[in-house]
């Protein structure tokens, strides 16, 4: 009776500690597919590593105390008016600045090694590819082919990519958690993007900031795959007999979520360009000049693995 | 005539929605009902709607509080029912639409309508006790903040039954907020709602400096205030600092919404980014006006329980001073991931984790006022406990997330909401907990029930960490937040997992509705007839359960640090022998009015009523006159009354001749 209890609570178990045990790659920012995601796991490992060490023990001292100074413990030393000792109290204000001090150098180093719009230093020129975050899908144009996808990307393992983003309707964030670095998407405004992936693979793509009600369905795929597998992608794509120009344009601005993947083999060149200016959105031509955002691109690319 | 309201704006068809309402409609029938029928009308009015005593101010907050965390509550096992539900084809029971208002709702009514009304509700039942006082420095605009506060809650309740609430989010971010993505009443209701509790909010914000500035019994130097006194004043000061841009911030998005401005739409050189920035401004001052109260209420009950001077005041006022300051100034953490320069993002990771100095401080605090004390292990001194432990973790979660770089894979992501959760739940809840445990003899006049008590905080604390543990795990595996659907199967038993935790939380609050009816009921058994249950240290516990009217018959003189503990240490006889008349505030109305005309006046507004907007407009301003010529506003107390209440709680000394 016992044992069946026992296997039923098992059972009931078991699947929770197996997903969590057996899918690794399901961490996804904890198990990074390309270098940008590495170094930030590290930080995020160096920090969390730096702060148990005041962290733990200020827990178990916790603990410790409240037990061993129990009311019923009267064998414990009492000393009701003690409240005030300089050593103790410069130690207890040494302590957080001594570890805050080492995770403010890391703040101030990796901030600048990370940003986003930092060109990552490479052998292989970068590839450039325009994302426009739409009510409720993301498009890519690959500006240099004159081609676009809905809902997915494709990109060549080892080669850096330069995502330059914007957005055709509300505030979204690009956020490809296995490659790293997420950034908002904002009309009328670029952000740019420095990823690269080191290992081939589907990763999910998402919005990780909430645009409205289809938000959720806001999911794209990208595939980092070998350099010819990737030629083949582009040619797939290319020989899409659709063509992006205005009226389809307008037709996709159409709010939809969960969008099947789309190809376009034909773009109008200067499509980024004038979602940006604003010429397409409900604002019309009278829409704000964009701004570029290029803070941090003013910087020499430096190698960050 | 109605501008766009229509009997289509009630969402009868939804059932969820119609529960709910009927719900809500049940309880405020049969509240209504129970008043008429043991004919409380008058003693309500008089007594209390328009009482000006701090006291009751105070416990009519806690009250609203209350009754937003059960509203509040409701909202967050929907949201988590939801996302344990749908998941790959199942869609769970909500859609789209319905679940983004229940989020909406959630942050905002438990920020501005559970969090703010219980501290504000707490200041106002001890601060004035600390420190000596008769009452707040201006008791009617206090009864003024009440209702303005109400009036606040109200609207966000309404639009449940009459159009819908915002679907963008607790903090409406445009343009999704903006006309163009939210043509409905949502928004403003959001805006309206906010815009009148911010008002009451800052006016309380006003009256609590004044308070703790010039009210102070003689002796009661800065440096001698108790410490909840002295993390209330800090509070306040950034209430009056960061309100008034709420209101501006939301004024401005009010006028993109109703006068076609364009400061923060995508056309017409409109800048979002600029809204970001100003209500994040007023934003993480907001979380430092939450917590600070909170740790100056562990302030007082670490002392208390471990029978102990508080370790290092010294240091305490000072870090709750620096965090006061530093709280301005890191607003931008809030979203490192918006393009900022690298420079700018590392100095406002910087200053964020400049707070974890001051913070760190306060923990050493409370652990070394335990060390060689007595700790007594009654239930504030749980809250306490579970405290240093949970905000603990919480505060490392934040230092990570300060780090610009790890929020760029963590932001928005469901590792910020289990930090967030961590902190306010582990920081402001608890000891929002804490001190209604701690204080409820003061307030009420008798001890809560202590059982239910202990089983409520075990629920809370392990539905906490069972609910929320799963979440930071959730963030890591690049689960954002705000989800109503998902796809990923790894996922599905952690949300799930989550579910339980908040079910076991929905328990402990079940637990603690039953110990305040269990409670009330037994008053008698529980009465504290010493005023002074826990052996405390600060002036409020020389002062009978529950104060009187008047708090002190005669105003103390404060020698030290732990006022209290001082005058029992020397022997202080608290019996008077001879009373003087009281100078009294005369309850008024005034303030129960303008919040009615401040509730209408925002619906108007929010449905384009325009004629009931004008004359509610004119109804407040009316109403200001007219107290402004209404000269019958106090009263003197006479000494044999005073002698008369004194003498019930056994405060009088019989004159030896």
């Amino acid at each position: 009776m016992k044992r069946t209890s026992r296997s039923r609570l098992l059972r009931l178990i078991l699947p929770f500690s197996a997903t969590l045990l057996l899918s690794g790659c399901q961490w996804a920012v904890l198990n990074p597919a390309g270098p940008i995601g590495v170094a930030e796991k590290w930080i995020i490992d160096t920090a969390i590593g730096l702060m148990l060490l005041v962290v733990a023990p200020v827990i178990v001292l916790t603990l410790f105390i409240v037990w061993h100074y129990r009311a019923s413990n009267t064998k414990a030393r009492y000393e009701p008016d003690w409240c005030h000792s300089t050593k103790i109290e410069l130690t207890m204000w040494g302590i957080p600045i001594a570890i805050v001090c080492i995770l403010s150098v890391i703040a101030w180093r990796s901030s600048h090694q990370l940003s986003p719009f930092r060109p990552i230093l490479s052998n292989v020129k970068p590839v450039h590819i325009e994302a426009v975050a739409m009510d409720w899908k993301w498009l890519f144009i690959y500006p240099n082919h004159n081609i676009a996808s809905v809902n997915e990307v494709a990109m060549p393992v080892g080669v850096p990519v330069v995502f330059h983003i914007t957005s055709a309707t509300v505030m979204n964030s690009f956020f490809i958690p296995r490659l790293g670095s997420q950034i908002y998407a904002m009309a009328n405004m670029q952000t740019a993007d420095n990823l690269v992936a080191s290992a081939p693979g589907t990763y999910r793509g998402i919005s990780a900031n909430f645009s409205g009600g289809g938000f959720s369905g806001m999911v794209f795929n990208v595939k980092a795959m070998s350099e010819s597998d990737y030629k083949r992608w582009l040619a797939k794509a290319g020989s899409s007999t659709r063509t992006l120009n205005d009226t389809e344009y307008l037709a996709l601005d159409k709010p939809s979520s969960d969008v099947p993947v789309t190809y376009y083999g034909h773009v109008n060149p200067d499509l980024f360009a004038q979602i940006l200016n604003g010429r397409l959105a409900p604002g019309g031509p009278l829409a704000m000049k964009a701004t570029t955002i290029t803070s941090g691109g003013e910087m020499g690319p430096i190698g960050r693995d | 005539m109605f501008g766009k309201l229509t009997l289509s704006a009630i969402p009868y068809t939804n059932p969820i929605i119609m529960f709910g309402v009927g719900l809500l409609a049940l309880v405020i029938l049969s509240t209504l009902g129970a008043i008429t029928y043991f004919r409380k009308w008058k003693y309500l009015w008089t007594e209390w709607l328009t009482s000006v005593d701090h006291k009751k101010i105070g416990i009519m907050y806690l009250i609203l509080a209350g009754l937003m965390l059960l509203r509040g509550f409701a909202d967050a096992i929907m949201m988590r029912t939801q996302q344990a539900l749908s998941y790959g084809s199942n869609m769970g029971y909500l859609p789209p639409g319905h679940f983004d208002q229940i989020f909406t709702a959630h942050g905002t009514i438990m920020i501005f309508f559970m969090a703010m009304p219980f501290i504000i509700g707490l200041m106002n039942c001890i601060v004035p006790l600390q420190i000596g006082a008769r009452d707040v420095a201006f008791p009617l605009m206090n009864n003024l903040s009440l209702w303005l506060t109400a009036a606040g809650a109200m609207l966000v309740n309404v639009s449940l039954a009459i159009g819908n609430f915002s679907r963008t989010g607790w903090l409406a971010y445009p343009p999704l907020s903006e006309l163009h993505y939210s043509p409905g009443v949502g928004v403003d209701y959001y805006i309206w709602a906010l815009q009148v509790a911010g008002v009451g909010t800052t006016l309380s914000g006003v009256n609590f400096i004044t308070t703790i500035l010039k009210m102070r019994a003689p002796g009661m130097k800065m440096m001698r205030m108790p410490v909840f006194t002295w993390t209330s004043l800090i509070a306040n000061v950034l209430i009056v600092a960061a309100f008034p841009i709420l209101t501006v911030t939301l004024g401005l998005l009010a006028m993109d919404r109703y006068v076609g401005t364009h400061f923060f739409t995508n056309a017409l050189g409109g800048d979002p980014m600029m809204y970001v920035n100003l209500i994040w401004i007023w934003g993480h001052p907001e979380v430092y006006i939450l917590i600070l109260p909170l740790f100056g209420v562990y302030g007082e009950i670490v002392p208390t329980f471990s029978g102990k001077r508080l370790f290092g005041y010294t240091s305490m006022v000072y870090a709750t001073v620096a965090i006061g300051l530093l709280s301005l100034l890191v607003w931008l953490h809030h979203f490192f991931t918006m393009g900022n320069s690298p420079g700018v993002n590392a100095f406002f990771g910087i200053s964020t984790m400049f707070i974890a100095i001051p913070t760190g401080v306060k923990v050493f605090n409370w652990m070394l006022t335990m060390y060689r004390g007595r700790i007594r292990l009654e239930t504030p001194m749980l809250w306490t406990i579970a405290f240093l432990i949970t905000f603990t973790i919480g505060g490392m979660s934040g230092m990570l997330l300060a780090e610009p770089p790890a929020d760029f894979v963590l932001h928005n992501s469901l590792f910020l909401i289990a930090h967030f959760h961590n902190v306010i739940i582990g920081g402001v809840v608890f000891g929002v907990f804490a001190g209604l445990s701690y204080w409820a003899p003061k307030i009420l006049g008798f001890k809560l029930n202590d059982t239910l008590g202990r089983a409520a905080f075990w629920c809370w604390v392990v539905g906490f960490y069972v609910a929320f543990m799963p979440l930071y795990v959730l963030g890591f595996m690049g689960a954002t937040r705000r989800m109503d659907h998902y796809n990923v199967p790894a996922w599905h038993p952690l949300f799930v997992v989550a579910w339980v935790g908040a079910v076991i939380i929905f328990a402990g609050i079940i637990l603690q509705v039953a110990q305040v009816v269990v409670s009330i009921r037994q008053r008698e058994q529980n009465r504290d007839l010493t005023g002074d249950p826990w052996n405390g240290r600060t002036l409020e516990w020389a002062l009978p359960s529950p104060a009187p009217a008047y708090n002190f018959a005669r105003t103390p003189v404060v020698r030290d640090r732990d006022a209290f503990w001082e005058m029992k240490q020397r022997g202080v006889e608290l019996k008077s022998s001879t009373f003087v008349p009281i100078h009294m505030p005369r309850n008024k109305a005034t303030g129960f009015i303008i919040g009615g005309f401040s509730f209408l006046l925002a619906f108007g507004m929010i449905w384009h009523i325009w004629w009931l907007a004008a004359i509610c407009l004119a109804g407040v301003l009316g109403t200001l006159i007219r107290h402004a010529f209404d000269d019958d506003r106090d009263y003197y107390l006479g000494a044999d009354e005073v002698r008369r209440t004194e003498d019930l709680h056994g405060r009088v000394q019989a004159r030896s001749v």
